[in-house]
């Protein structure tokens, strides 16, 4: 293999893996936030034992995902040199400010968090808990900018040509808000809410199936069915819209991941099926006219195709591939809005948990995010291709100019081998902290934390 | 904002400088008690020495990350031919960095002696890797790197194993360890207190017989990186700066007054790396041809861009300074395990 396709085996193994952390941790800080809030609202205990149980999962999830996200911020330059000398003045700015704005945060308010709880009151322990959460956001804010810059270039000039040709930013605000970056990011957080929300219901839901913890799963499920509910409603706004954007900013990808190829009015949409990618149809079935009313309003839109968008083969992306991932990733999210209305819909009218079936589909739905999260990415980078930064720089350009293969390979499988192990040792620890389950003696709050706020001196 | 007639490109040089400092002096003592981790045998006296740094090396490594970020935004060239050239010798940082951070996260979860065995190693070979290569990538581009026309690398992964590189990668380690034992002191009491008094004295001496031939080292071999303090002899003053920090060490220690140690180990920090940026500006990677060589002006961003990375770096760097003072004050004093800890 050459070196373009090993190092993009590597970035797309080194993004995937970290990805299932960040959006956990986005999620859970909004779950943790929550829930801090209830118990000093309420002063009832079982939601300061919900949250010093969430608050350990949560510290998992965090650690892995700073680990494997150094990986990615080095990446850029190992392996995409020429990449980074191109965008080094628009990207990097973005990469420093999610540094010094969301990881100082994270990190710093992170140790009150987990190792603060007898050491701060409750007021400082709940804005450090809402600081961590908001720096997790911030992280996303600049990631999500970086990478919708990439998508929609705006706010920069290039100078120089060839080989020495790169862009500089002319306006910093223009490229941080780019065409896509306002639905990307929305998009991108809801899907993390879903990840939080999501692993709080299969947990809860698992222990009321074994009859463990039932007060403690109850309440962590009722939150957890709500924020999860809320969170997949939103994504269908947010998915819907940014949709619109791809329709409006990046025709071509819009056209892969419907597997259109002839520009047409009343462009149908496919439910699922597959791209003959040879004789440029798509086989399954399609609904005639919702593409373009979806994408435009009016059934007689005409939306582009792939053989007026992009006519030269090379500048198509892999179309059958980005088809599939994207109509994963959409099937997925009605899913999770139904079983989320499901079981909140039983669990108000008090019969959830005598329905077995659908406490066994909440503890399986903790995937459905993920699998959506990641599909959602490829479907998204997969759809940029060949473009590196669309319409600006191939992805074949972009690599380092001095790395081998055989290097390239000695990476992979060092990542390759340490990841495995990664996984299965996260997978072990959570799986620990689950079958441990909350501690009882989490009820009577201990330190400072036990002083009720308005009794201090 | 507008910042008038400021050299951009030497404040960004200063800044990135600053970052990396800050990033020696905090994760200098993680990296340093992970490199002493294996010198105790008591899984109690372990288990502190991880809860010393526990709740703040996360934190500590965000200086790395940011300095990498900053470097790349503000220095793009030097970012793509440091990382791009230094391919494998990187990788094998991140690997250790991962290890560390791991290790610091799972060892306490489960009380199998392996496992928590298993941790101990990754902790400490982690923390030594990375410390050993930090040394060698500043020596290589200290000493200089084949850099052909184009900018980039020119040489091999064998290339940057040179024994000035080595020698800076092992005076790393020395030092960090130095450092680490000397922060051990301020968080610990009892019978773990009384052991560390008796390594601080073989670390201090490690770290003067290593800093003593980096030095002879450089004067013989490396001696470009001694050009401006030679004519500019005011300079001197910071090599003497140096020299009191790392005696008032032993000094300090001797008297008790750990703190006051722990001061002057980060004053030797700051003094060495002003010296090294000092030889080193305006040049951010020597080359082998020295024309060749990357600086301030031919690796840098847009004035435009760079203007823009001030702005953001007055506005966020004051509110991580406070907040990064406060959290160090709520964790003050002497480490306590309860059920929270590592």
């Amino acid at each position: 293999m050459n070196v373009l396709t090993l190092s993009r085996i590597q970035f797309t193994l080194t993004i995937a893996f970290h990805y299932i952390y960040p959006p956990l941790s986005i999620g859970l800080g909004v779950m943790l936030v929550l829930m801090e809030a209830l118990w000093l609202a309420t002063d009832k205990p079982i939601y300061h034992q919900m949250a010093r149980f969430w608050t350990k999962v949560f510290a998992l999830t965090f650690a892995i995902g700073v680990a494997t996200g150094i990986v990615m911020e080095f990446e850029f330059g190992t392996n995409w040199a020429t990449y980074s000398r191109y965008v080094g003045d628009v990207f990097g700015s973005a990469l420093a400010a999610e540094g010094i704005f969301a990881f100082f945060l994270e990190t710093g308010f992170l140790a009150v968090l987990l190792f603060g709880w007898d050491r701060v009151g409750r007021k400082v322990h709940f804005l450090s808990t809402c600081m961590v959460c908001l720096g997790a956001h911030f992280s996303a804010v600049w990631i999500i900018a970086a990478n919708s810059w990439m998508q929609t270039p705006a706010g920069f000039h290039i100078l120089g040509e060839g080989l020495t040709a790169r862009a500089e930013i002319t306006d910093f605000w223009a490229m941080v808000f780019s065409a896509s970056f306002t639905d990307r990011l929305f998009h991108t957080l809801c899907g993390a809410w879903q990840a939080g929300a999501f692993l709080v219901v299969s947990v809860s839901a698992w222990y009321l199936l074994k009859n463990r913890h039932r007060e403690f799963a109850r309440a962590s499920l009722r939150l957890g069915l709500a924020v999860a509910l809320a969170a997949s409603l939103l994504q269908l706004v947010s998915g819907h819209s940014s949709a619109r954007g791809v329709a409006k900013n990046q025709p071509v990808k819009l056209a892969a991941f419907e597997g259109l190829y002839n520009t047409s009015s009343n462009a149908p949409l496919s439910l699922f099926g597959w791209v003959d990618e040879k004789n440029e149809k798509v086989i399954g079935p399609r609904v005639p006219g919702l593409l373009s009313y979806l994408a435009y309003d009016s059934t007689g839109a005409p939306v582009a195709g792939l053989r007026q968008a992009a006519p030269a083969p090379q500048d198509r992306p892999p179309v059958n591939l980005t088809f599939q991932f994207f109509h994963l990733m959409v099937a997925i999210g009605f899913a999770m809005i139904v079983i989320s209305a499901l079981g909140f819909l039983f669990f108000w009218r008090g019969s959830l948990f005598e329905k077995r079936w659908l406490l066994w589909l909440l503890v399986l739905s903790v995937l459905g995010p993920q699998i959506a999260n990641q599909a959602g990415w490829f479907a998204a980078e997969l759809g940029r291709q060949p473009w590196i930064v669309q319409g600006l720089l191939r992805t074949s350009e972009g690599l380092s100019a001095v790395v081998k293969a055989n290097t390239v390979l000695t990476s992979i499988l060092l990542f390759s081998v340490l990841y495995v192990l990664l996984f299965a040792v996260f997978a072990y620890l959570l799986n620990d902290k689950i079958q441990h389950g909350p501690d009882d003696a989490d009820l009577l709050p201990s330190g400072k934390l036990a002083l009720p706020e308005r009794n201090k001196p | 904002m507008s910042f008038g007639s400021l050299d951009l490109n030497t404040t960004w040089f200063i800044l990135i400088g600053v970052l990396f400092t800050g990033y020696a002096m905090l994760d200098g003592f993680d990296l340093g008690v992970g490199a002493l981790h294996l010198f105790t045998r008591e899984d109690e006296e372990r288990r502190t020495l991880l809860n010393a740094i526990g709740p703040v090396w996360d934190g500590n490594e965000v200086w790395l990350v940011t300095g990498g970020g900053a470097l790349f935004a503000a220095f793009p060239n030097v970012y793509a031919t440091v990382f791009s050239g230094f391919y494998l010798a990187f990788v094998l940082l991140l690997v250790a960095l991962i290890f560390r951070a791991v290790a610091i996260e799972f060892r306490s979860k489960k009380p199998m002696r392996w496992w928590r065995q298993m941790w101990d190693a990754g902790f400490a070979a982690g923390s030594l890797l990375s410390s050993f290569l930090i040394g060698v990538a500043m020596g290589n581009i200290a000493w200089g790197v084949p850099i052909d026309a184009r900018g980039e690398f020119a040489g091999t992964f064998w290339t940057l194993l040179k024994p000035y590189p080595i020698m800076l990668g092992i005076t790393t380690v020395a030092l960090f360890m130095m450092h680490g034992a000397i922060y051990l002191l301020l968080k610990t009491d009892g019978p773990l207190h009384v052991k560390l008094r008796g390594w601080i004295n073989n670390t201090i001496i490690f770290f003067i017989i290593c800093y003593a031939v980096t030095t002879m080292a450089t004067l013989l071999y490396v001696p470009h990186m001694a050009t401006r303090v030679r004519t500019n002899p005011w300079l001197f003053s910071i090599v003497l700066l140096n020299m009191l920090a790392i005696a008032n060490i032993p000094r300090e220690i001797h008297r008790g007054r750990d703190w006051r140690a722990f001061l002057s180990s980060c004053t030797a920090m700051i003094a060495l790396m002003g010296l090294f940026g000092l030889e080193m500006y305006p040049n951010l990677v020597l080359s082998d041809p020295v024309a060749n060589s990357l600086n301030i002006h031919n690796a840098a961003s847009s004035p435009k861009t760079l203007g823009i990375m001030l702005t953001i770096a007055l506005i966020g760097m004051p509110i991580v300074l406070a907040y990064t003072v406060s959290i160090y004050w709520i964790f003050r004093g002497k480490v306590k395990l309860d059920k929270m800890s590592y």
